[in-house]
């Protein structure tokens, strides 16, 4: 398990390869479709965000008030990435972001900022909401709440030996496009 | 307040919560399958420990607790209307207890107004039936499966699937295919060959109302179902799209009637956090039995 604390730089992101198990701790963003049209189309980031160094978790939160009136995560799994494809390269350049947390993996375009810019793909596991929101130690902030609704806002998070998996790195290697190829090959033997 | 409003919030809590006897037998059976020191293994022991977490917390298995769906069994002379206001209200107070996500959208406006009410929201599928009691079924169906459903017109030509059973067989592989992990798996498939492009998907849907470890009466489809399921299971897509031997828990196959001109097969995906209960209700609306 190799351990990663936000800010990350870019230096230990290149050390990182497919099929790495990582633990996330520090500071990561939630955003999801409506926060990359937004910022892809020139919008601005809200004032106390910092992408420099950080990661964009693609997820949707359930998120409540408790008696104390502090927000609490209570579900909080990765959102499907690919429909993030046509933004991601580009934000994660604009913006400084090492690393974006999702699920089912992300397309050419990413993978190819990955490269340039030294940035990895962090994949959790889909609809462990529960196991994943244990990991979720607080919640900072939020923006964008009343613009975009509570699962398309940015959530500020302070997580804690977060688990993923990287699958696709900096160097070129998607496990996504890869598993996608063989699984092609055996179809094809079985038709 | 009365009680068909609590014993519908008892059971989106449940569903939210508690993953199905049939589904979680099939996710043990897939955990022991993969193997030793895998991500994929790593994956099936996680999902293994959300499930028993969301039970305990019961708090959502998944934080998508997706499109909201009843199907009611009702005697003739039922109060449809007054079921559908009282779900409605019973959705509306489980969104503020956290059982459901703020999930529904205004698709012009893209406001989320936080209630999980508007147009289509929830959906309600009404039969009547000659029993005496009313029968809910509740399936939460979360975005990321349901957008790796597929529908297809055969002839496909290229995938060389023509109007018979092997060409079935060709694009429910290839919507397999193309899905790999992006649906949470591993997936069940609900498939319904024939029907028009609404009926089609609707039918599809209602496959997965079917108990896991259940067999098709129809033979040729039974065949078909085991043949497909075994088959995706040597792709090697695996949990989550890493690799691995477990890409499907099942697949359920019905066929509806059919115009000449046409021939749809629409495929239907459902995560591994398989979020179906359902519970029959006396007349005052209290629940008598849990179905699944």
């Amino acid at each position: 398990m190799i351990e990663l604390t936000t800010p990350i730089s870019e230096e230990q992101i290149r050390a990182l390869k497919v099929g790495d198990s990582v633990a996330i701790s520090g500071v990561v963003y939630t955003g999801r479709d409506a926060v990359h049209k937004y910022l892809h189309e020139g919008g601005e980031l809200p004032e106390g965000v910092n992408l420099e160094g950080s990661i964009i978790y693609h997820c949707g939160p359930v998120v409540v008030k408790d008696d104390a009136g502090e927000w609490k995560v209570t579900a909080a799994g990765p959102t499907t990435s690919i429909r993030e494809e046509p933004y991601q390269a580009d934000i994660m350049k604009k913006f400084g972001v090492r690393g974006v947390i999702g699920k089912g993996g992300m397309g050419p375009k990413t993978l190819g900022g990955c490269a340039e810019n030294g940035g990895v793909y962090l994949h959790a596991i889909g609809g462990a909401a529960q196991v994943l929101a244990e990991h979720i130690a607080q919640v900072h902030n939020v923006y964008f709440l009343e613009e975009f609704g509570s699962p398309e806002a940015i959530w500020e998070l302070e997580v804690d030996q977060f688990p993923a998996v990287v699958t696709m790195d900096s160097h070129g290697r998607s496990l996504h496009a890869e598993v996608a190829e063989a699984s092609q090959t055996v179809l094809e033997q079985n038709l | 307040m009365e009680p068909l409003f609590e014993s519908l919030i008892e059971i989106i809590r449940r569903t939210s919560a508690e993953i199905p006897d049939d589904v979680q037998r099939g996710i043990l059976a897939a955990l022991e399958n993969e193997k030793q020191d895998t991500i994929a293994k790593n994956a099936m022991e996680i999902i293994e420990r959300n499930i028993g977490l969301a039970k305990e917390k019961s708090q959502p298995l998944c934080q998508d607790t997706g499109s909201v769906l009843f199907y009611v069994d009702c005697p003739v002379g039922y109060d449809q209307m007054e079921f559908a206001d009282t779900a409605r209200a019973a959705v509306t107070e489980a969104t503020k207890r956290g059982f459901l996500r703020q999930n529904s959208v205004d698709s012009l406006t893209g406001k989320n107004d936080g209630t999980n009410i508007g147009p289509g929201s929830p959906t309600f599928h009404f039969h009547q039936t000659r029993e005496a009691n009313v029968t809910v079924r509740l399936v939460l169906k979360g975005g990321g499966c349901e957008n790796v459903g597929a529908q297809y017109s055969l002839p496909n030509i290229k995938l060389n699937a023509n109007r018979d059973l092997d060409g079935c067989r060709k694009v429910i592989l290839d919507a397999v295919q193309q899905a790999q992990g992006k649906g949470c798996g591993p997936g069940i498939l609900g498939v319904c060959i024939g029907g028009d492009r609404a009926t089609g998907y609707e039918l599809s849907k209602t496959q997965f109302l079917r108990n896991l470890d259940d067999e098709n009466e129809n033979a040729e489809l039974a065949a078909l179902e085991t043949d497909i399921h075994n088959t995706a299971n040597k792709l090697g897509i695996g949990p989550m799209g890493f690799g691995g031997n477990t890409t499907l828990l099942g697949v359920k196959i019905r066929a509806a009637n059919r115009v000449p001109a046409s021939y749809f097969v629409s495929v239907s995906y459902m995560c591994w956090a398989f979020r179906r209960h359902g519970a029959k209700l006396d007349g005052a609306g209290e629940i008598t039995e849990w179905i699944y």
